[in-house]
């Protein structure tokens, strides 16, 4: 800690977020937040320690002066570390890029990288100790929460500690964490776990499926993690997984999927691009770029598996293959030819839902394809946690009352948790509970001590890619509040002699670099990666087959199975409180502030069930009631339970929204059968896309390879066009790259200060995104097709004609500007714009009271009041930026140096950016593209923004 | 000069609009110009009979329209083009056929503003103060009976004539008014 | 030129002298005592007003969120109620501009009061625009002045066209209705019997004597506001058109438009004038000078225009499909099965069905079933209006983008109350004005006198009542 904060302050404010939860506000409260809302306004502006942060060396768009500052570090999800670079201006983070040096990034990011800032910025965010003066239990006395201090708790452990140690005690001590990479921080806890003898290390990984990891176990005897290499694949096979979202390689994958595509998009005669094979439960992102695609149940894939891996494995008892299927078997058929061809560029990723069995086959398979060393490189798991237990164990240890202290740490098992471990009863079976995490969630409630965590970007740590690479974290800005990085907390309670995280995380790094360990400092925080530090591959020794495969019977049709995944926007309930992913729409269904059982058509007709309708399931003595969403693309007779739903004490935003799926949730497995009855009640979802056919208008168009699109006619001009003599900026989007991840959406909206409106306004159809996805359903390709939207810069603009007070005119450069100032909001314009892009402030929408969400806003960008309109300005402020610097550099703006927000973001680099002005131009290549397309371009709105043609898999 | 009469007009009332064109007929043939007839409602050539000329509202108005449509236009060109000319949908900033409604509009807003006040100005209206107001049963005028005043400053005035011009026109009833 | 009286039966039932026209219409506003039902209905639409005023306030205070309107559908009741008010302003000019070059008798007994709803309803029009602006207090940028950043209008835009059409229409009808009225106010003047009012009927009338040369004047004058007032009534609800026509969705770009909304605007409006005269006549018994005659004459322009408006229906489906534009055909597709096509087909009944018991002369001769007539076609014609603003909107270019268009309570509310305010401003126009301009029904008593007329249906005994009655009563 460099800066002293101010823990009062961040105090009065807790209490009085305390106290709106309740009942009314009175004056002094409102004032009492006002005072404290200021001084984190103070606080809010610090810059980070002097001397000790570095800032990232090549800055994009020009850096600095006056201009955003870049610090590489890492956003830290479920243990592993997603490189970024966190742009701050005025002291305060306001935006995340990816960091092109970092192995899961390479330059992008998905949409948590993108929301983290606001994750940051939370008001809801904990600030101060809170100790529990009475236990919920104690009949005698009301539980009281009060403030404390780090001092206070400190004072507090020191005597449990001693007991810790004490080698003839008795008292012990159990530790549970959510996955964790940080080597620090490891060190750190086995220092911890070193001092008492009764002392033991669980890890809870909510969202990690064990059926992968028992499965490794059985093919290897070890525990492996699994690297995939898109851009090495030839044929990838992907069994109800989704490496395009889930794990923390997601936007590797993506990356090196698109870019092993760039040669057939060009049209590269011969060029070949991996082929993508998705046999999926339910929809997901891979499954909707695959070349060839089936939707089949758990059960089914792991037969198709077990048809499959018997063509290389003839050792494989062919008695029970499962049941054929024949909806299967095309794609079967041209699967075994690829995996053939392929052979050892095969990849096979195997994902939730399937039996341990199914994992252990799948990596046997990728052996006998040859795919391992080449296309999947096996590592040892950077969130390896060899000898600690599971949550499971600890629950048994809590059971049996032989839990003195229980800590919490980064973890929120009382919502997370399977309901069947009754966690928050299980909780209390500890003496001391102490809860260590971002936000006072439902865990901390139960906890005798709650201690605020630091944010990412506030701290000094460490953590480990997906590929084991590990990333230095600097603060970006001095901690909000009174808070602590989990690795100070730890030296701490391991009475370490160091407690500055600074020195910590120095004294880690140093052992074995004591001679030039300042250039390496140095040099590892300025790439935002320690050099070489990716995980070897591990030699593995031929793998075991599993005897059988445990394929369950046909479900007998009263029952489904259900199948438990994490929410696409909320990542199981960890970021509910975060305004711009709840509000976020879900890639195939559209649905925000929800979450929704998606069923098949063929399921829903078959119980007679409706969108909307809401029915109780039931499985043994637990129920839950759901709210249906009918989806195609799913596989029948299953039901999707997104995981993240139903907090009870997320903060403002996330409370009750949604329904938690983990009440149903068995102790491990992913899936479990559930019988369903109708209700008879209704629910009303938030949705941002009600119409998923195009109605055969080609806006989203496909093409076969190596053939173009047909030109579009001249059309006759009645008036001269205004020429943009300097620049010409327009964007050519590839709908062949494009995954729908929706990571341009979150970024548009952190970069262009774009409002969260909430769920009553979504359902009346006024969500602000600037940049939407649509999904379409392709019959052409039988398959989703998505396709981002941004605001067109028609140069002959609809929009701009009937403006009665010229307050949407063009800039000398083409772009559609709009002038907030002047928009008196008639709301003509978004009438006549064809492709409704433009969004309205119907009512007061952006937060213009909470001093923390104020604090991270763009300067360089207005924030719109009530009442006038607004839309994607090509990011406007950034043109600016890049011109203002190439002018203080003397140099002409070039290609590259104007890079919108969406641009940055996007994981397959589907958005080109440019002037058509510079020949040589990203963008100008892409328009003469025989792929390139206008939407809608009959209307002759000649749009600036265009499109690339979807590639048709050949058949 | 002999001092001013201090009646203002000498007055007749009629009960049907004939008997008043009639009598305006006489008071003109008898050579007077100032005569003033009153009747509640339009009377077809009452006021020739008085020796009206014809109006020139008409020709007002048309100026009017005509000075209308100008402004009109110049302040669309000049808002368009001179003052603060933009790029709108890559229309040209003279864009003339987009400003003839405002024209149009304003052609017809000044003329008849024109028509208007050109009928006020001419009736010198508002005058709330008229020497006939005080006459008795002038309050009639506006309902059922018709007035006529030959006024005492008109050079053909002469008072024993007049009242017998008057009286030879059957007046039911036959006043002075005071100035 | 067709005689007062047209073979059917009179404009002026007989025996009404000058003195008894004058006293009847006077008196109405002088002399009539408030009776109860006048005093309901009064107090009840000055109800509305308040509810409508307080609306406002709320309005002005949250933002047009409070209405069920969104993208795509960013125009809903408000833009609908503003086109439906501007149609029914209509009638009132026709009547008294139109039908007065075209020299129609029949004209005279109504025109007073329909201009009076020509205005109230233009002017519940205007106020639309105005509030349904995002920002409201900004309204007078849409006007030219001098600013000191040079900013102007946006010339191109059809909404500044309407700023100017329609405060051209307001102001041109309101001269040439305070004109038209000026000898009706110096009759009140000199009808009153206490002070207050003759002071106040004394300013309005500017001292109006009924000279002569006044008189010349003053008819050059009206007959020349008559006669800038006609293209006025065309171009109104033309640039009202081309709001939508200009816009290019569908269902908005269409030629026909103009002709088609300014037909429809004489339709919606002369059956106002039903709903209005029809009650007005039996409340204060002007069943003399309202005859049936006026009634089957409205009813006839309401056949006629109603055919025309059919006509643009008609045109529209045709086109649509005959342009061959797929977003023309799927917006008209979804009008005749959408989510809205109840309306639209209600709108069809209203509007094109019902009227067609015009053709029978007893049809139009019943005045229960004009006034119950002249209601649903007003509610037709409110309909087409929301069809055109809501519905098209909600199914434009990009399937993706299509939304429905959910009128919230405050939408009803701004509707009734529009609706409740130009009651309550009549009601206050029948209270202090002469209802019927006294000085033309002068003029029609001296043509009916002029006349020779045949043994007169209207019994003898009203004669002796009024007849003669042209001493100082």
């Amino acid at each position: 800690m460099t800066q002293p904060p101010i823990p009062e302050a961040g105090a009065r404010l807790e209490r009085v977020i305390e106290v709106q939860r309740g009942a009314g506000v009175n004056r002094r409260q409102v004032l009492a937040a006002m005072a404290a809302s200021m001084a984190l306004a103070n606080t809010a502006c610090s810059p980070p320690p002097r001397l000790q942060a570095h800032p990232y060396v090549n800055l994009p768009e020009g850096g600095a002066g006056g201009q955003p500052m870049y610090y590489a570090s890492a956003f830290v999800r479920d243990g592993f570390a997603h490189g970024v670079l966190v742009g701050s201006q005025e002291g305060r983070p306001i935006k995340i890029e990816g960091n092109p040096a970092h192995p899961s990034s390479l330059g992008a990011t998905d949409i948590y990288a993108q929301a983290s800032v606001l994750q940051l910025w939370d008001p809801d965010r904990s600030s101060v100790v809170r100790q529990r003066l009475a236990r919920e239990g104690d009949a005698r006395v009301a539980p009281q929460i009060a403030s404390s201090t780090w001092s206070a708790f400190e004072a507090a452990w020191l005597e449990c500690a001693d007991a810790l140690a004490d080698p003839h005690g008795s008292a012990t001590l159990r530790i549970l964490t959510g996955p964790m990479t940080s080597p620090t921080e490891r060190a750190l806890l086995q220092t911890l776990l070193a001092r008492g003898p009764r002392a033991r290390w669980h890890v809870h990984a909510p969202l990690s499926d064990a059926a992968a990891a028992d499965g490794a176990w059985m093919a290897f005897g070890r525990h492996v993690a699994q690297v995939a290499h898109f851009d090495r694949a030839q044929c990838v096979l992907a069994l109800a997984a989704d490496p395009f979202s889930d794990g923390p390689g997601a936007v590797r994958h993506a990356m090196d999927w698109s870019s092993a595509r760039t040669a057939v998009r060009d049209g590269i005669a011969g060029a070949r691009a991996p082929v993508l094979f998705a046999a999926e439960a339910t929809p997901g992102l891979f499954g909707a770029r695959a070349d060839h695609r089936v939707a089949l149940s758990p059960a089914r894939i792991e037969g198709l598996l077990w048809r499959v891996a018997a063509h290389w494995m003839p050792e494989l008892t062919p008695a029970d293959v499962g049941l054929a299927d024949p909806a299967a078997a095309a794609f079967e058929s041209r699967l075994l030819a690829a995996l053939r061809e392929a052979g050892s560029s095969a990849l096979v990723i195997g994902g939730a839902g399937l039996s341990a069995e199914a994992h252990a086959l799948v990596l046997a398979l990728n052996q006998r394809l040859g795919a391992i060393g080449r296309t999947l490189t096996l590592i040892e798991p950077p969130d390896a946690a060899p000898g600690a237990g599971t949550l499971a164990d600890l629950v048994d240890a809590l059971k049996a009352g032989t839990v003195d202290t229980l800590l919490v740490l980064g973890a929120n098992p009382a919502y997370d948790a399977p309901a069947v471990f009754d966690m928050p009863h299980a909780l209390q079976r500890a003496k001391l509970l102490v809860h260590a995490g971002l936000h006072v969630d439902e865990t901390a409630r139960l906890a005798d001590w709650h201690l605020p965590l630091s944010h990412a970007y506030e701290q000094w740590g460490d953590a480990r890619a997906h590929d084991g690479t590990a990333t230095l974290l600097q603060p970006a800005i001095t901690p909000l509040y009174d808070t602590r990085s989990a690795a100070e907390l730890l030296a701490l309670l391991a009475a370490d002699p160091l407690r500055d995280g600074h020195a910590l995380v120095q004294r880690q790094w140093r052992t074995g670099r004591e001679a030039d360990f300042e250039a390496f400092w140095r040099k590892s925080l300025r790439a935002g990666v320690v050099a070489d530090s990716a995980a070897p591959p591990l030699e593995v020794q031929t793998a075991r087959l599993p005897a059988r495969l445990a394929l369950p019977a046909e479900s007998p049709s009263a029952t489904l199975t259900a199948l438990f995944v994490p929410d696409a926007a909320t990542h199981g309930g960890a970021f509910a409180n975060n305004g711009w992913l709840q509000e976020l729409p879900r890639p195939f269904t559209k649905i925000t502030w929800d979450n929704a059982a998606l069923v098949s058509p063929a399921t829903a007709s078959r119980l007679g069930m409706s969108t909307g309708d809401v029915v109780r399931l039931q499985a043994g003595m637990r129920t839950l009631d759901v709210p249906v969403f009918v989806q195609a693309q799913q596989a029948d007779d299953l039901l999707t339970l997104p995981l993240g739903g139903g907090r009870r004490h997320a903060g403002r935003v996330g409370d009750r929204v949604g329904f938690d799926a983990s009440v149903l949730r068995p102790a491990s497995a992913m899936t479990l059968a559930v019988t369903l009855q109708k209700t008879g009640r209704r629910h009303e979802f938030a949705v941002t896309q009600h119409e998923i056919d195009q109605h055969a208008r080609e806006l989203l168009r496909t093409v076969s390879v190596g053939t173009a699109l047909a030109p579009e006619p001249k059309r006759d001009q009645l008036y001269p066009p205004f020429a943009s003599p300097v620049h010409a900026w327009a964007m050519a989007i590839d709908l062949d790259a494009c995954i729908g991840c929706n990571a341009c959406t979150i970024a548009c909206q952190a970069e262009n200060n774009i409002p969260v409106v909430g769920k009553s306004q979504v359902a009346k159809g006024r969500a602000m995104h600037w940049i939407r996805v649509d999904r379409h359903d392709l019959e052409e390709i039988d398959n989703s097709g998505f396709q981002p939207v941004p605001c067109m810069h028609c140069e002959q603009a609809p929009c701009e004609l009937v403006c009665p007070v010229g307050a949407t005119v063009h800039d000398s450069e083409g772009l559609n500007v709009q002038v907030y100032n002047r928009c008196v909001g008639t709301r003509f314009c978004s009438n006549n714009c064809p492709y409704k892009v433009r969004r309205f402030n119907f009512l007061q929408y952006s937060d213009e009271t909470t001093e923390t969400l104020k604090a991270q806003r763009n300067p360089d960008v207005t924030v719109r009041e009530r009442g006038v309109m607004e839309k994607c300005t090509y990011c406007v402020q950034r043109v600016a930026r890049a011109r203002q610097h190439a002018e203080r550099e003397g140099r002409p703006l070039v290609d590259g140096d104007v890079v919108t927000a969406c641009q940055s973001a996007c994981p397959t680099r589907a958005i080109h950016f440019g002037d058509l002005n510079d020949t040589g131009s990203d963008v100008v290549h892409a328009r003469t593209s025989p792929r390139h397309y206008a939407m809608l371009a009959e209307l002759d709105t000649k749009p600036r923004t265009t499109y690339l043609a979807r590639i048709k898999p050949d058949a | 000069m002999v001092a001013r009469d201090p009646r203002w007009a000498l007055m007749a009332e009629y009960d049907s609009a004939e008997a008043l064109v009639a009598a305006a007929q006489a008071a003109r043939d008898a050579g007077y110009r100032q005569a003033e007839a009153y009747a509640p409602y339009a009377i077809d050539g009452l006021a020739e009979a008085l020796g009206a000329r014809r109006s020139r509202i008409p020709a007002f108005t048309l100026v009017g329209g005509i000075v209308g449509g100008l402004v009109g236009y110049f302040l669309q060109w000049y808002a368009a083009v001179v003052s603060y000319p933009e790029e709108i949908g890559a229309r040209p900033l003279h864009s003339w056929p987009m400003f003839v409604p405002v024209t149009f509009e304003m052609t017809i807003l000044l003329a008849a503003f024109t028509a208007f006040f050109a009928a006020l100005l001419g009736n010198g209206l508002p005058r709330l103060a008229h020497p006939v107001f005080d006459a008795p049963d002038f309050d009639l005028a506006t309902r059922n009976r018709f007035f006529l005043c030959l006024l005492t400053d008109d050079p053909a005035f002469d008072e024993p004539e007049a009242v017998a011009l008057l009286d030879s026109t059957a007046p039911i009833r036959r006043d002075e008014v005071a100035r | 030129m067709p005689s007062p009286r047209t073979t059917d039966g009179e404009v002026l039932r007989p025996g009404w002298g000058y003195a008894s026209v004058t006293a009847k219409i006077a008196g109405l506003v002088l002399s009539r005592p408030v009776r109860w039902p006048w005093l309901a209905a009064f107090l009840a639409t000055l109800a509305m007003t308040l509810v409508y005023l307080g609306a406002m306030t709320w309005l002005f205070i949250k933002g047009v969120g409070i209405w069920g309107i969104n993208i795509p559908v960013g125009w809903g009741f408000a833009i609908a109620n503003f086109v439906w008010w501007v149609g029914i302003g209509h009638a009132g000019t026709f009547i008294s501009a139109v039908l007065l070059l075209l020299r129609q008798k029949w004209r005279t007994s109504i025109n007073r009061f329909a201009e009076a709803m020509t205005l109230f309803a233009a002017g519940m029009a205007g106020l639309f625009p105005i509030l349904h602006l995002g920002r409201p207090w900004f309204a007078y940028w849409l006007a030219p002045y001098p600013d000191h950043m040079n900013l102007w209008p946006q010339w191109r835009s059809p909404l500044v066209w309407d700023v100017f059409a329609i405060a051209t229409y307001l102001i041109v009808s309101a001269l040439f209705w305070y004109l038209g009225m000026l000898p009706d106010l110096a009759t009140m003047r000199d009808r009153a019997r206490t002070r207050g009012k003759q002071v106040a009927y004394g300013l309005l009338a500017l001292g109006w004597r009924g000279e002569a040369r006044h008189w010349a004047r003053h008819e050059t004058a009206y007959l020349l506001l008559a006669g800038l007032a006609t293209p006025l009534v065309v171009s109104v609800h033309s640039v009202v058109a081309m709001d939508f026509a200009v816009g290019n969705t569908p269902g908005f770009h269409s030629t026909i438009f103009p002709p088609y909304f300014v037909a429809g605007a004489l339709f919606s409006g002369f059956a106002m004038v039903l709903t209005i005269a029809i009650p007005l006549r039996r409340a204060f018994q002007l069943q003399d000078f309202i005859t049936e005659v006026h009634l089957d004459h409205a009813a006839k322009v309401l056949l006629a225009t109603g055919w025309i408006v059919a006509y643009g229906y008609l045109v529209e489906n045709f086109m649509a499909f005959f342009s061959g534009d797929r977003f023309e055909i799927a917006m008209t597709v979804d009008r005749w099965t959408g989510f809205y096509a109840p309306v639209y087909w209600a709108m069809l009944a209203c509007n094109v069905l019902l009227p067609q018991v015009l053709w029978w002369r007893a049809a139009r001769r019943n005045t229960l079933l004009l006034f119950v007539l002249s209601i649903f076609i007003n509610l037709g014609m409110w309909m087409e209006r929301f069809m055109i603003v809501a519905q098209s909107t909600s199914h434009d270019f990009m399937p993706s983008s299509w939304g429905l268009f959910i009128p919230t309570r405050w939408d009803w509310i701004f509707l009734a109350g529009s609706i409740g305010m130009f009651a309550w401003l009549f009601l206050v126009f029948i209270w202090l004005l002469p209802a019927i301009s006294i000085s033309e029904m002068r003029e029609l008593v001296k043509e009916e006198r002029d006349e020779p007329r045949p043994p007169a249906r209207g019994s003898s005994h009203r004669s002796v009542q009024h007849g003669g009655s042209d001493g100082r009563a």
